[in-house]
């Protein structure tokens, strides 16, 4: 039922040797996945055209930095989507891990780390006691928001700390052609492609949204799955947050609360959905990447920085319309 | 013999935990200072349980409707409300009718985008109302930038006064959650809501105007919403943009804790109460106690977290 979604942007071969019904849902498919790029691609060019100066190493350095841990939460939350739950805490989990970064860290390494180790261990624990309780993810979630915050209060009353020079060295490295953010993007993309996409084990996981019940029936512990999909998210968000706390070099504890409705936003603008663990991660990148650039259009065609949430939201709402009309083309086969 | 049958009444009635846990919270509040500022206390968790519960019955409407319906526009559509509430009204008592109908006239519109996107586009409620607030916000933001605007001396009146110790405030909710739970218990449009969220193709096999309901329903919370978002600008002596941050959460909190099945189809509108005065005395019980704000939060989250544990029984459908 939940057959792997074919992600790569090629057209899908030998569309002739099949009847035509077959093709046009070839090309739906094909052109619904390949949205996130072309959008992506579209804004990019608009921005090029509005500002050439930007098509350069230091204007996408600028453009981007700050895009890495926004592709960071993003994958994380694709991880809980993929077994259709929803993370309502990440922002403030990600908030907390800079402030963990920026004080503990920094002050005593060992124990910072052990925290952060903590963190992806409470993520697990979170996972088991929504699959064992069957309790809803969204309200759980919501409550860890509130001790995340709490702590990230605790540790950091008022703005400030810094992170670790280490971290601040790493965030900037300068790799050459390509800037450091790009490079960073697309490895996480490719390689959390192959992972949950073309490995075994993420066929397996992917199948846990998809069919639960046949994933169960099959001899797989559900448990131990939806545990190592929060972990794994656990995981991606404190790359998330250390990456953020090395940008901005101190921290706060409301720094990243918009995360968790970007990282939502950008899952779906690339192409998941709620239901059946239908997720991809490139386009969960791209999707990223694109709100970022959304804020950064606004600034070159000199329109007020107070439209730049409503700019992520218009073309949310545009890239869905286009899906759906792709939708439309598609001869569903029932 | 008489115990099994008196739990089980019990367990029928989710909502009476709610009321009380906010009553041993209270009673350990005053332990705590030996009684003195009872009046106080009660009268403000009434004040703002009032701006939870209003908000709570909108969201309660919507999450009654099945699983992955919630509106996550509540909290932009509160900012946005309370500055055009405020501009209308533009501090005169003359114009506080024009100001009305304006907020409602925003929460019509506001829920029926919210609606249109959600039918139009075939998209998850959750990301309809995700990408309307983001727009929302950005409005807010646009709109609201200007000067500080302070309510009108009646309404602000309205907004703040008591009668006996008691807010009007909270008496007009206690009268308005009366209306919600007769709409969602005895009426045809609060039947329907709760069958959809039953079974949505039952209830529509059954004749259910399923998208009719649907709509109103998101309009119903979009409404609620923005009258929330004025009354707490007259409330607070004027808007400001972050008024409605803690609304989200604060409405999905007041939902589940208040025993409404987070997987839709059977709410409770007394709970509402319950849950939005144990919200508030649990914050103010802290403070009393003198935790740290970080403390506070942690302990808020740990007990939605235990109580959504506690109440979660095996019967819930998987949601979201």
């Amino acid at each position: 039922m939940n057959a792997p979604q074919p992600m790569t942007l090629k057209k899908p071969p030998a569309a002739n040797t099949v009847d035509r019904a077959a093709g046009g849902v070839n090309r739906a498919r094909w052109l619904r996945n390949a949205l996130p790029g072309i959008s992506l691609v579209v804004l990019l060019a608009t921005i090029f055209i509005m500002q050439p100066r930007a098509m350069s190493y230091m204007g996408m350095n600028l453009m981007l930095n700050l895009a890495v841990p926004i592709a960071l939460a993003t994958i994380a939350q694709m991880l809980i989507i993929t077994v259709n739950d929803l993370d309502l805490s990440l922002g403030s989990f990600i908030s907390f891990v800079a402030c963990v970064a920026a004080t503990l860290l920094n002050d005593h390494p060992l124990l910072g780390c052990l925290v952060l180790l903590g963190c992806i261990g409470v993520y697990a624990l979170l996972g088991a006691l929504i699959h064992s309780r069957r309790l809803p993810a969204i309200v759980v979630t919501l409550g860890m928001s509130f001790i995340w915050v709490g702590g990230a209060v605790l540790l950091l009353p008022a703005p400030g700390g810094s992170a670790p020079q280490w971290l601040q060295a790493l965030v900037k490295i300068k790799t050459p052609v390509l800037p450091f953010a790009i490079v960073v993007c697309v490895v996480l993309a490719v390689a959390v492609h192959l992972f949950l996409m073309r490995s075994r084990f993420g066929v397996v996981l992917r199948g846990a949204g998809g069919n639960p019940l046949a994933m169960a029936k099959a001899g797989w512990s559900l448990l131990r799955i939806k545990v190592t999909l929060y972990a794994l998210a656990g995981g991606f968000g404190v790359l998330s947050g250390l990456f953020l706390v090395g940008l901005t070099t101190s921290a706060d504890a409301n720094m990243a609360l918009r995360y968790t409705l970007l990282s939502i936003a950008g899952v779906i603008l690339g192409g998941g959905e709620f239901t059946g663990g239908r997720v991809s991660p490139i386009g969960a990148v791209l999707g990223a990447l694109t709100l970022v650039l959304a804020g950064s259009l606004l600034s070159f065609i000199r329109i007020s920085p107070d439209w730049q949430i409503g700019a992520q939201g218009a073309i949310l709402i545009l890239v869905l319309a286009l899906r759906t009309a792709v939708n439309r083309l598609e001869v569903r086969p029932v | 013999m008489n115990l099994p049958i008196a739990l089980n009444r019990i367990r029928s009635k989710p909502w009476l935990w709610s009321f009380l846990a906010a009553l041993l919270v209270w009673l350990a509040t005053l332990g705590f200072t030996g009684g003195e500022g009872a009046a106080a206390l009660t009268s403000s968790a009434l004040s703002f349980s009032a701006f939870f519960v209003i908000v709570g019955v909108g969201q309660m409407f919507v999450i009654t409707t099945g699983p992955g319906n919630i509106d996550l526009s509540i909290p932009a559509n509160i900012a946005l409300s309370a500055a055009v509430g405020m501009k209308l009204m533009d501090s005169q008592n003359s114009l506080i009718a024009l100001g009305l109908a304006g907020v409602l006239g925003i929460g019509v519109l506001v829920g029926c985008a919210n609606y249109g996107l959600i039918r139009l586009l075939r998209i998850p409620p959750i990301i309809a109302t995700l990408s309307a607030s983001f727009l929302l916000q950005s409005m807010a933001i646009a709109y609201g930038r200007s000067v500080r605007i302070a309510p009108p001396e009646l309404f602000y009146q309205f907004s703040t006064g008591r009668w006996l110790g008691i807010p009007y405030l909270a008496l007009a909710v206690a009268l308005f959650t009366v209306l919600a739970g007769y709409l969602l218990t005895r009426t045809r449009y609060g039947r329907w809501t709760l069958a959809i969220g039953q079974n949505m193709r039952a209830a529509e096999l059954a004749g259910v105007r399923v998208e009719r309901v649907r709509w109103a329903t998101y309009v119903l919370s979009a409404v609620f919403a923005s009258v929330c978002g004025v009354l707490l600008a007259g409330f607070s002596g004027g808007a400001s943009l972050s008024m409605g941050e803690e609304y989200l959460l604060a409405s999905i909190a007041v939902v589940v804790i208040g025993g409404t099945s987070v997987a839709g189809g059977f709410s409770n509108v007394p709970g509402l109460w319950g849950a939005a005065l144990f919200l508030y005395l649990l914050v103010s019980m802290l403070n009393t106690f003198g935790a740290s704000a970080g403390v506070r939060l942690i302990l808020t989250g740990v007990i939605i977290i235990a109580v959504i544990a506690a109440v979660s029984g095996r019967k819930t459908l998987r949601s979201l």
